[in-house]
């Protein structure tokens, strides 16, 4: 049902790049397939209107401009209008001059308040302030209990009593002044928009503490009602920015980009993750590409710079490209890799993946025969695969605890790879070595022999590396000029 | 080199990625058998800390909450106290002396913001105009009335009872599951004040060790409710606690045993086998899984297919628990989930009290969808 847009795309593009240019009822066809998508991403009702006919008018100046690649038009005006909508900007929090900065939180019943205060609380931790977390959430059984639980994982006080939720908010900022921290975090009960009397209460605390932020915390799973929800918390409370939660799951998300649109306030902050860590500033160009289902290359460039050691990586890739690349190199780039986060989330991230990939299931353990394939071998073995007869692949195969044929299996996609990888070195030193041209290089690859064939890997021919043929640059459909989604002139350039 | 080092990150990331997966995806596809290995140990998370940093105050006592006398809520009652935009989309096509393409425009945007999705949205319009067409109908009314009916028919699944099996040997027990913040543990509170009620005996097993003081709610609810509680440590197997409630259960003669699993997104696969694991566990013993709850909030999106499905996939789901639906939301969802996945809606949250889980009536539902 998820048909990510850029696969709907493909086959729309196909058709209609045999015709050279776009008609106004070909526009009209994919206006229908983006609705589609934005509508499944669940995208308000109404902005998905608007934004479709804003699409609509650029995508038919794009085809009257008679430009060569019309179909790429569509795609740049899409992301370009989606991009527009979430806003460039990432919220930066101005720390009150006369501490503590207040921060109340607000949301319906189970879209993360608690969880999402100690987060909050963390992260300011991080940016080196002295938050205290007060729990006005009277309501629920424990939820006090709750907070004061994470609290004190991260080391943070807890402030609540048995009164009521106002007084509680207010008795915390006197508690924050007397202690001299500088953050006050605020939870509150969860409650409906149409609960009169609990949006009352809020209203009520909000006045007590004064706060210099107030959050509203969405879920990322949240479908239409998440514009009504806004909308009236934003009528009680002046809301200063969205925390979106649980946008770990493969929910598109798309209540975020209505929310912002509706109410005029910015996704401040997004939860990825159960740990409390899980937790960043919300980037909202990152956004537009996985409500369409394009991948997020700049969040997995930083995690690939946050895990990987550059000089390693560096020499490493060096290697690899002279077909100098062994084994022991790949065990471990496979541990720095794992460094970035589970591997199903790095799938995700990365664009132009097949479909079947992206949504077949990957745990990090479903690497590990690899890795004891490999640990079970012999230096000389890693270093030269080819040495690897039958009685040493035995060997092997005992001391790992897998099959001969498993063996083998790795044995020879690895020499395959090592092929492939040397004619992408050739490829690429033609045209100079330079970094920005490597992912064409990758392009010429593929439309040269097989590398595509690495034996019997992917669902669909091509399909080794993934996120490689597609890199941005490599002018495939839905990636080469897309802004916002790091074409070799949008990544936060640290070239050497 | 002159590389950008941000390519040498990404194409190594890919490289890895693709190669181990290769090998992986192989792996499966040759040799099934292997996706039966044995489940690894359940994944055990970071248990929070014990010791609280001395606390300013003493823990809130829970305030009193209304006790459950108030008298059963209708779902059309709570759900038309939202300001029902597909009322108003209905009378507006009411308020048109034929049927034109506004009318279907309307009628589209009105179910989709009921998150009835784009792919029933367009499935249910276009049978109604074929319809329309083949029995050449011209008023409006007479559209919305077919509508209403083909709406209706769409939920058609006659078994929405709770099914409770008197003749087994050990306690029935009834699992509660679902992504995180739904209300699983406030929907149990609720199933153990009404199953109590009409004279079951309880026990609830805290089986979500994950999340901070879930353990706590449930008891709280547990008192209220006069039935047992089995919990067990915080970050502990939750297999083990609902398997050691479900033998207590079954020591004392105890009829049903309502399992809280922790919440968690159908996309970790590791907490989506360990639920498999706890499913499984729980008929180690004389007690039988009769009901399988999956707990979706109204407010949730086109996700909560994908979500019915992936637990439907590892426990077997028996039922859907509508939860929050005297919000501002609809729930469309249960129309996709109903019709793709047959899975019966069988209750509804409507409130905060116990009396405000009621039994989902579909033609009730739509109604109330209809009527302002």
């Amino acid at each position: 049902m998820f048909d990510t847009l850029s696969s709907r795309f493909d086959g729309i593009l196909t058709r209609l790049r045999g015709k050279g240019r776009l008609t106004e009822a070909d526009v009209d066809e994919v206006m229908r397939e983006i609705r589609t998508a934005l509508l499944e991403a669940d995208v308000n009702v109404t902005v998905v209107r608007s934004v479709v006919n804003r699409i609509r008018e650029r995508a038919i100046g794009a085809a009257r401009s008679q430009a060569l690649d019309p179909g790429q038009q569509v795609i740049k005006a899409v992301n370009a209008e989606l991009t527009a909508i979430l806003g460039g900007e990432t919220l930066k929090i101005a720390f009150a001059s006369k501490p503590p900065t207040v921060v109340l939180m607000a949301g319906l019943q189970g879209s993360g308040k608690t969880t999402n205060s100690a987060k909050l609380a963390n992260w300011m931790k991080q940016q080196g302030r002295h938050p205290l977390l007060v729990g006005a959430d009277l309501q629920r059984p424990a939820a006090v209990e709750q907070l004061r639980t994470l609290g004190a994982s991260i080391d943070v006080p807890v402030f609540s009593e048995a009164s009521d939720p106002v007084r509680v908010a207010a008795r915390g900022l006197e508690e924050a002044r007397r202690l001299g921290r500088d953050v006050l975090i605020v939870d509150t009960a969860g409650r409906l928009s149409v609960d009169a009397e609990m949006m009352e209460q809020v209203r009520q605390i909000s006045e007590a503490i004064s706060p210099d932020y107030t959050f509203l915390v969405i879920d990322a799973m949240t479908g239409q009602d998440a514009v009504t929800t806004a909308e009236s918390f934003h009528a009680t409370l002046s809301i200063d920015g969205v925390i979106l939660s649980k946008l770990d799951g493969d929910a598109r998300g798309g209540a975020a980009l209505s929310v912002k649109e509706v109410i005029g306030r910015p996704i401040a902050f997004a939860s990825t993750g159960e740990k409390l860590d899980a937790f960043e500033q919300f980037h909202p160009d990152r956004m537009a590409g996985r409500i369409l289902g394009m991948g997020d290359m700049l969040t997995l460039i930083e995690q690939a710079e946050k895990a990987f050691e550059t000089d390693q990586a560096e020499e490493a890739a060096a290697r690899l490209l002279e077909g100098q690349f062994t084994l022991d190199d790949f065990l471990e780039q496979m541990q720095q890799l794992k460094k970035m986060g589970p591997l199903g989330g790095l799938m995700g991230m990365m664009p132009g993946m097949p479909k079947e990939l992206k949504g077949a299931k990957i745990d990090d353990d479903d690497l590990k025969p690899v890795e004891a394939i490999i640990r079970s071998m012999t230096r000389d073995e890693r270093t030269h695969p080819g040495i690897i007869n039958g009685s040493r692949r035995q060997r092997i195969a005992v001391g790992s605890g897998t099959s001969v044929a498993e063996v083998n299996r790795l044995v020879s996609q690895f020499a395959e790879m090592q092929k492939m990888m040397k004619r992408f070195g050739g490829a690429a030193a033609l045209k100079g070595g330079k970094g920005s041209k490597a992912a064409k290089g990758a392009k010429k690859g593929k439309k040269g022999k097989a590398p595509g064939s690495f034996p019997g890997a992917g669902p669909k021919p091509g399909f080794m590396p993934p996120g490689m043929h597609d890199l941005p640059g490599s002018g495939l459909p839905g990636f080469g000029d897309l802004p916002g989604l790091g074409g070799p002139g949008g990544v936060p350039g640290r070239k050497r | 080199m002159e590389w950008s080092i941000e390519w040498i990150f990404l194409l190594l990331a890919a490289l890895v990625v693709a190669f181990g997966f290769g090998v992986f995806v192989l792996n499966r596809r040759r040799a099934p058998a292997r996706t039966d290995r044995p489940i690894a140990p359940a994944p055990v998370r970071k248990p929070a800390p014990e010791t609280a940093v001395a606390p300013e105050t003493a823990v809130a006592p829970e305030p009193a909450v209304a006790p459950a006398v108030v008298p059963p809520a209708s779902l059309r009652d709570r759900m038309s106290k939202a300001r029902s935009t597909l009322a108003g989309a209905f009378a507006s096509v009411l308020g048109r002396s034929g049927i034109d393409t506004d009318t279907w425009d309307e009628l589209e945007e009105a179910l989709l913001r009921a998150d009835v999705g784009i792919g029933v949205t367009t499935g249910l319009l276009d049978d109604l105009r074929a319809q329309v067409a083949a029995d050449k109908i011209s008023e409006p009314d007479q559209l919305l009335a077919m509508l209403r009916s083909s709406m209706r028919s769409r939920l058609e699944i006659s078994e929405r009872g709770l099914r409770f099996d008197p003749d087994l040997d050990g306690p029935n027990i009834w699992m509660f599951v679902g992504v995180n913040g739904v209300g699983k543990t406030t929907t149990i509170g609720k199933v153990a004040a009404q199953q109590t009620a009409q004279g079951r005996t309880l026990l609830l097993a805290a089986g979500d060790t994950f999340r901070a003081a879930a353990a706590e709610q449930l008891q709280t609810w547990a008192e209220r409710a006069g039935a047992e509680f089995v919990r067990g440590a915080e970050g502990g197997d939750p297999s083990s606690v609902i398997f050691d409630g479900v033998e207590r259960a079954s020591a004392r003669g105890i009829d049903l045993v309502l399992a809280d699993t922790a919440g968690r997104l159908h996309t970790k696969t590791n907490l989506m086998e360990e639920l498999r694991k706890v499913r499984r566990v729980a008929e180690k013993g004389t007690g039988r899984v009769t009901e399988t709850l999956l707990v979706i909030d109204a407010t949730t999106g086109q996700n909560g297919l994908v979500q019915a499905r992936e637990f439907a996939e590892v426990t077997d789901v028996t039922g859907v628990v509508l939860t929050k639906l005297d919000g501002s939301a609809k729930g469309g969802i249960v129309f996709a989930i109903e019709t793709e996945m047959g899975i019966p809606v069988k209750l509804v949250g409507v409130g905060e009290t116990a009396a405000d889980l009621i039994a989902f009536d579909p033609a009730e539902f739509v109604d109330a969808l209809f009527e302002s």
